[in-house]
């Protein structure tokens, strides 16, 4: 196992990528906090999950654009755990819309969870990892923060925010021992993909070289290697797991 | 106040490694003692741990020299 004797905290953990990112990290020995924000039966069911494993599991409601709430989940997983050594920022909504049409509250709401969340929640961890001089900060990016997208400027900026603030973040910690890197998914079955019409599915697959949506545990193994020793010498790095659409 | 000073004198010592004799009141972290930014906002975090108070992120600030910390650490004792 990679991860034996680590914490692990996944924002956005009850549903989707960060489910099964939360799983994958205690298959591998993680102890996790599962951070939600709506659905308190979903994180309970991951959280049960994981214990059945064997690993300790907590579920902890926040809104990750709080800072506040933010501080509070964060001493919350330290109190429960003693320590912390990775967090995943993975928490994200969409309000998508045409620029022309995108109403200022949708593009402040996602700026707020999409970006200034990640903010929050690293600026927040920040001084346990300090301490232990170690420390890994994963940030679940998006391939059209790479690509751009119509009809999603609030969460293309967003996440291509989240790449920028990836790089800085590297860089001032790389010192203390922590590593910063960040994965730009691609298409992947969730409840988000979901809801697309099959012709809005076909026409996504044209533009995929490996001609098939992605799954959540391809996301999840990826994380699962920047938060393990295996991705040791790398920061500030966005891998894309995205089936070869954007290169 | 003595006692304060011989306990933020062993943090920096510790943190910074520096000589016990370089670190004089008016001396300051970054010009005198060799800390960059990230080993200010560390030093602060430890005073914290030590002396079992908060330092808000705009006290924080103004500290620049071994005595900004330990006039700080006594005012709010």
């Amino acid at each position: 196992m990679k991860l034996e004797g680590k914490v692990a905290l996944v924002t956005g953990a009850s549903r989707g990528i960060g489910r099964e990112i939360a799983l994958e990290l205690a298959r591998e020995g993680a102890n996790v906090a599962i951070n939600y924000a709506g659905s308190e039966a979903k994180a309970a069911e991951v959280a049960a999950e994981i214990k059945e494993m064997g690993r300790e599991a907590i579920a902890i409601q926040a809104d990750v654009s709080s800072s506040e709430s933010v501080e509070s989940m964060v001493k919350q997983t330290i109190e429960a755990f003693g320590r912390l050594d990775i967090l995943v920022n993975n928490a994200g909504i969409t309000k998508d819309n045409l620029l022309m049409r995108m109403k200022e509250a949708d593009w402040d709401d996602v700026i707020n969870t999409n970006l200034k969340g990640v903010f929050l929640c690293t600026k927040a961890v920040t001084r346990q990892m300090m301490k232990q001089r170690s420390g890994r900060i994963i940030n679940i990016s998006s391939i059209v923060g790479v690509s751009g997208n119509a009809g999603q400027a609030n969460y293309v900026a967003a996440k291509s925010g989240v790449i920028g603030l990836t790089k800085t973040t590297a860089k001032e910690l790389a010192s203390r021992g922590i590593t910063v890197n960040a994965v730009a998914p691609g298409f992947i079955t969730t409840d988000m993909t979901d809801q697309l019409t099959e012709e809005t599915k076909s026409e996504m697959l044209k533009q995929i070289p490996l001609a098939r949506l992605g799954e959540p545990i391809d996301i999840a193994k990826t994380v699962l290697f920047l938060a393990s020793e295996d991705s040791r010498y790398m920061t500030g790095q966005t891998l894309h797991v995205d089936g070869g659409m954007v290169m | 106040m003595a006692e304060v000073l011989e306990r933020v004198t062993k943090i920096i010592v510790d943190r910074l490694g520096v000589d016990e004799a370089q670190v004089k009141l008016e001396a300051s972290f970054k010009d005198d003692l060799g800390a960059d930014s990230l080993d200010v906002v560390e030093l602060v975090m430890e005073l914290e741990d030590e002396f079992n108070m908060e330092i808000s992120d705009d006290d924080a600030e103004k500290i620049a020299t071994v005595g900004d910390a330990v006039n700080y650490i006594n005012g709010k004792m």
